[in-house]
């Protein structure tokens, strides 16, 4: 569905600001793929190229089969965009935000009212207040509302989650997950590693270059190394005395634990070593890694 | 065709929908608009009504003959003036000016009445103290027309080539303007605010809060979009047009001596051409600091200095008053004061208003270049 | 009441602290000890009151009733002893982006009321030990994201503060930076100083010694993060604060 090839894009007056460089990505239809990755990665650069809001230096961008410079037109008519700095009309209401993008989208909320209306309901009741007024969940509500007013077939989010609770932020997955089963393919950003496992797909991207792609469960099984967790009394000393074992790669706290991360050593290992230096060590057991760890593992390959 | 248009009207009816609800949303902007021509107005007003009466004239009587002595008598009899003494010599009236104690020195001089009869032409000289401009422009006028009464009495209907020349001197600010100059300058400075730095301030809102993105996305025509935005202040523009000429016509008994639709039409150009500079602004700037840097800077400035109405541009150097011409305001001033002040028709303000026309064609170009389909 | 504590093992100590704003209660009557060099997660869904019981015990907002003392000093009637032994640093407060790096330092430095000279050796040491050396004349505008959080991180320990508060440090930063500023938070906390943090990413909560969970003016949780999983039979902090917070009734 949204197709990126050998995407490049600089800044500055000589280019010499490199926000994209050769980004290769496949977005499927009916899909809900993240783009995961900190602020200044190139998400919002990779978002308005796809969205045909920024043309790209080099490479080639469709989305449905249409070319995002060519075709720029159709296009815009057919995608959804929630911009991240996207903050409404804050002095009109919500009713009245709603109306203004459904008529610039030259329909009506009536027509793709089953779209929203999962949404909307929980709007409704404010439905006479200005969107200033409303919580920062609320608000990318109404703005998701008005983003998918028109029944696009791509939505374009960019990072829409930012700021918002954790409470929000479950409540905003659980409706794109509704919203890709109206068959609408979702391309989202995220900073937040947490929220890799709602994804169908994803992408890690840093510094312009994407790092990895595939399902959550696909990129954490790629993982190359082990990784162990402990618990201990005295978590400070573990770690200095962990972090000379040769064959350690990585040692750092969590909490209450000691998590490392091996190529070669096996719990049985640690906790000998351990136990040379005469720390109490409780249970050394292996832990899957999670999406942070995969990022931190693939950043360290590509530095 | 039809159903293209259809859409396209829908689009621009909600984008101008939601554009006055902002406006009116805004209460604080829009009670200092009205503010600002009603307050400047009623306390211009105020200050005419209480200080015009009464107004100490000195007379310098050079002629001492039938006819000044009737001049004096009518002058002491109107309820604006009251004769305060006699001066010998006009050096000696300046002195009582500068020390205050008079508001005006008429000068009648020698031969008054023989020059009346034999060459039908005589002149009175008025010297003023200029350093309250507003109050010295306003008794010339009384004086003048207390002159042209007394000419009328004695020599019949006005086109009888007998003539009184008043010939007034202006003391301090001698090439001040008419009480009435006013009017146009707070009617050019209202209209300045709210088309040039309300429309790009609030355009490049849109930009800074990221709804332009959306608004570049959508199938509405991002061009159109930027037009709608401006009907609204359009319109609060002609009303302010009209809130201003009552209360002028009603507090300062500014008449309106020539036609009120060519005065609509000079300000619809001249608001016209604000706007457009406004959007010029808004498609070269990212920031509302800068947009409202540059509306002031640029336009609010230049106007004030250079509009002619709060500085007489007959007085400053040639170079700047070269540099006037390019400012608009100038050319919109001046023809309001015609149309209002002087009665005079299209046939006297049309290179102006061609030329106010032209500034909004080479801004809307510009604004058209500068515009982007895309982000930078 | 004693005005100063003795006990200071205990960096915060709040006893029913509350907070109105006329009829609103923003914080109800919330107690919890910080013992010292302990990391404390603070979290919350906006508007559940974090920020208003950050602002108290910091001395910036009295409370309504209810008394707490930080670093020994009671927050109600010494709030200026309670700002000086205390360091702040959130992702909002930022350093002057148009000074360089050795200007921010000093001017902080000087803000807390240390000697140029002190302030000199901590600057020397700071740059060292974040590897800054070459950085020192850069503006901090033209550091990276990372780079800046550390900075701001170490500027807030550096008169070397009984208690630093971090509103929610970390959002949007690479992971090797995030675990680096987790080491320095480690670090610091092994030295003896307290870290009470604030954030509403679960995630972020897992790093931390102890949490509570403030729902609606009230703290619903506190415990370890493994108590607290076992105690609501989650598998995540995530899980427990959905379930605590879902049943929210103030939104903002």
């Amino acid at each position: 569905m949204i197709s990126v090839s050998d995407i490049s894009k600089s800044f500055g007056k000589k280019g010499e600001i490199k926000a994209l460089s050769h980004i290769n990505m496949e977005v499927r239809e009916g899909e809900l793929f993240g783009l995961l990755g900190p602020d200044g990665a190139g998400k919002t650069t990779l978002f308005r190229i796809v969205t045909t809001l920024m043309l790209p230096d080099s490479g080639l961008v469709t989305v449905g089969g249409y070319n995002a410079v060519k075709d720029f037109k159709i296009l815009r008519s057919k995608l959804g965009y929630m911009p991240g700095r996207f903050s409404l009309y804050q002095d009109l209401t919500v009713a009245e935000n709603l109306t203004f993008y459904a008529s610039i989208f030259n329909t009506t909320i009536e027509a793709n009212y089953h779209l929203i209306r999962d949404i909307y309901v929980q709007l409704e009741p404010f439905k006479a207040r200005r969107a200033g007024a409303l919580s920062g969940g609320m608000k990318q509500k109404l703005a998701l509302c008005c983003a998918l007013i028109h029944k696009p077939e791509v939505l374009v989010l960019d990072e829409p989650t930012t700021g918002v609770d954790a409470v929000s932020r479950k409540e905003f997955w659980q409706m794109l997950r509704r919203l890709k089963d109206e068959g609408i393919t979702i391309l989202v950003s995220t900073p937040y590693m947490d929220e890799a496992s709602m994804c169908d797909r994803l992408a890690l991207i840093q510094q312009g270059l994407i790092l990895d792609q595939g399902t959550p469960d696909g990129l954490v099984s790629g993982f190359p190394d082990r990784l162990l967790s402990l618990a201990t009394p005295d978590i400070y000393r573990a770690k200095a005395i962990v972090e000379k074992i040769d064959g350690v790669d990585d040692a750092y706290i969590f909490g209450e634990s000691l998590h490392i991360k091996t190529a070669a050593l096996n719990e049985k290992a640690i906790a000998a070593a351990l136990a040379a230096h005469g720390v109490a060590a409780g249970e050394v057991r292996s832990i899957l890694p999670s999406i942070e760890d995969v990022f931190l593992a693939k950043m360290h390959d590509v530095s | 065709m039809t159903m293209a248009n259809n859409t396209r009207f829908n689009q621009l009816k909600a984008f101008v929908i939601k554009e006055i609800h902002h406006i009116l949303r805004d209460r604080k902007t829009l009670l200092v608009l009205f503010g600002i021509p009603v307050v400047q107005i009623v306390l211009f007003g105020f200050a005419l009504s209480n200080e015009v009466k009464n107004n100490r004239l000195l007379i310098c009587d050079q002629a001492h003959d039938v006819h000044s002595a009737m001049l004096i008598t009518r002058l002491d009899a109107s309820k604006y003036f009251d004769v305060v003494g006699y001066v010998s010599n006009p050096d000696e009236g300046t002195d009582r000016l500068r020390s205050g104690s008079a508001h005006m020195v008429v000068v009648i001089p020698s031969g008054f009445s023989a020059d009346l009869r034999h060459s039908h032409e005589t002149s009175v000289q008025l010297l003023t103290d200029g350093t309250n401009p507003n109050l010295a422009a306003t008794i010339q006028l009384y004086v003048q027309s207390i002159v042209n009464d007394f000419r009328n009495q004695i020599f019949g209907k006005p086109d009888i080539p007998y003539e009184i020349e008043v010939s007034p001197r202006m003391l301090y600010n001698p090439q001040l303007k008419g009480s009435y100059t006013f009017v146009p300058g707070v009617m050019a400075m209202v209209l300045m605010i709210i088309c040039t730095l309300m429309t790009s301030v609030s355009i490049v809102r849109e930009k800074e809060l990221g709804n332009m993105e959306m608004l570049l996305v959508s199938p509405m025509n991002a061009m159109t979009a930027i037009f709608s935005k401006a009907i609204p202040y359009l319109l609060l523009s002609l009303m302010l047009v009209t809130v201003i000429l009552i209360l002028s016509v009603t507090m300062l008994d500014v008449p309106i001596r020539g036609s009120i639709l060519l005065l609509y039409l000079v300000s619809l150009v001249f608001i016209i051409t604000s706007l457009s500079f406004g959007l010029a602004i808004s498609t070269a700037t990212n920031s509302q600091q800068v947009a409202m840097l540059i509306s002031l800077m640029g336009l609010m400035l230049p106007t004030l200095m250079f509009g002619g109405f709060m500085f007489p541009i007959e007085n400053m150097p040639i170079p700047l008053q070269v540099l006037s011409n390019v400012v608009p305001a100038k050319w919109f001033y001046y023809s309001i004061n015609d149309i209002m002040i002087k009665g005079l028709g299209f046939g006297a303000v049309y290179h102006r208003v061609l030329l106010l026309a032209a500034y909004a064609a080479v801004f809307l170009a510009i604004s058209y270049r500068n515009f982007k389909i895309r982000l930078s | 009441m004693k005005d100063r504590i003795l006990d200071t093992d205990m960096s915060i100590e709040a006893h029913n602290l509350t907070k109105k704003f006329g009829d609103f209660i923003a914080v109800d009557s919330i107690s919890l000890q910080v013992p010292r060099g302990e990391i404390f997660g603070f979290l919350g869904a906006n508007g559940a009151g974090k920020t208003t019981a950050m602002r108290m015990l910091t001395g910036l907002l009295r409370p309504t009733s209810g008394s707490a003392f930080v670093a020994g000093y009671n927050i109600a009637t010494d709030s200026e002893q309670v700002k000086r032994n205390i360091g702040y640093m959130s992702q909002k407060f930022s350093l002057y982006q148009d000074l360089k790096v050795w200007e921010n330092i000093e001017y902080y430095g000087g803000l807390y009321g240390m000697s140029l000279r002190q302030i000199k050796e901590v600057t020397d040491l700071m740059m060292h030990k974040l590897d800054m050396d070459q950085e020192r004349n850069t503006l901090v505008s033209q550091l990276p994201l990372g780079w800046k959080q550390k900075l701001s991180f170490s500027i807030a320990i550096m008169h070397r503060p009984r208690i630093v508060f971090l509103d929610e440090p970390t959002g949007g930063v690479d992971p090797i930076t995030r675990r680096q500023f987790w080491n320095m938070i480690y670090e610091t906390a092994r030295e003896g100083i307290t870290i009470f943090v604030t954030t509403h990413y679960m995630d972020e909560a897992e790093y931390c010694g102890r949490v509570a969970i403030m729902v609606d003016g009230r703290i619903e949780a506190l415990g370890k993060t493994s108590e607290l999983k076992t105690q609501f039979g989650a598998s995540s902090m995530d899980e427990v604060f959905y379930m605590l917070a879902r049943g929210a009734k103030r939104n903002e």
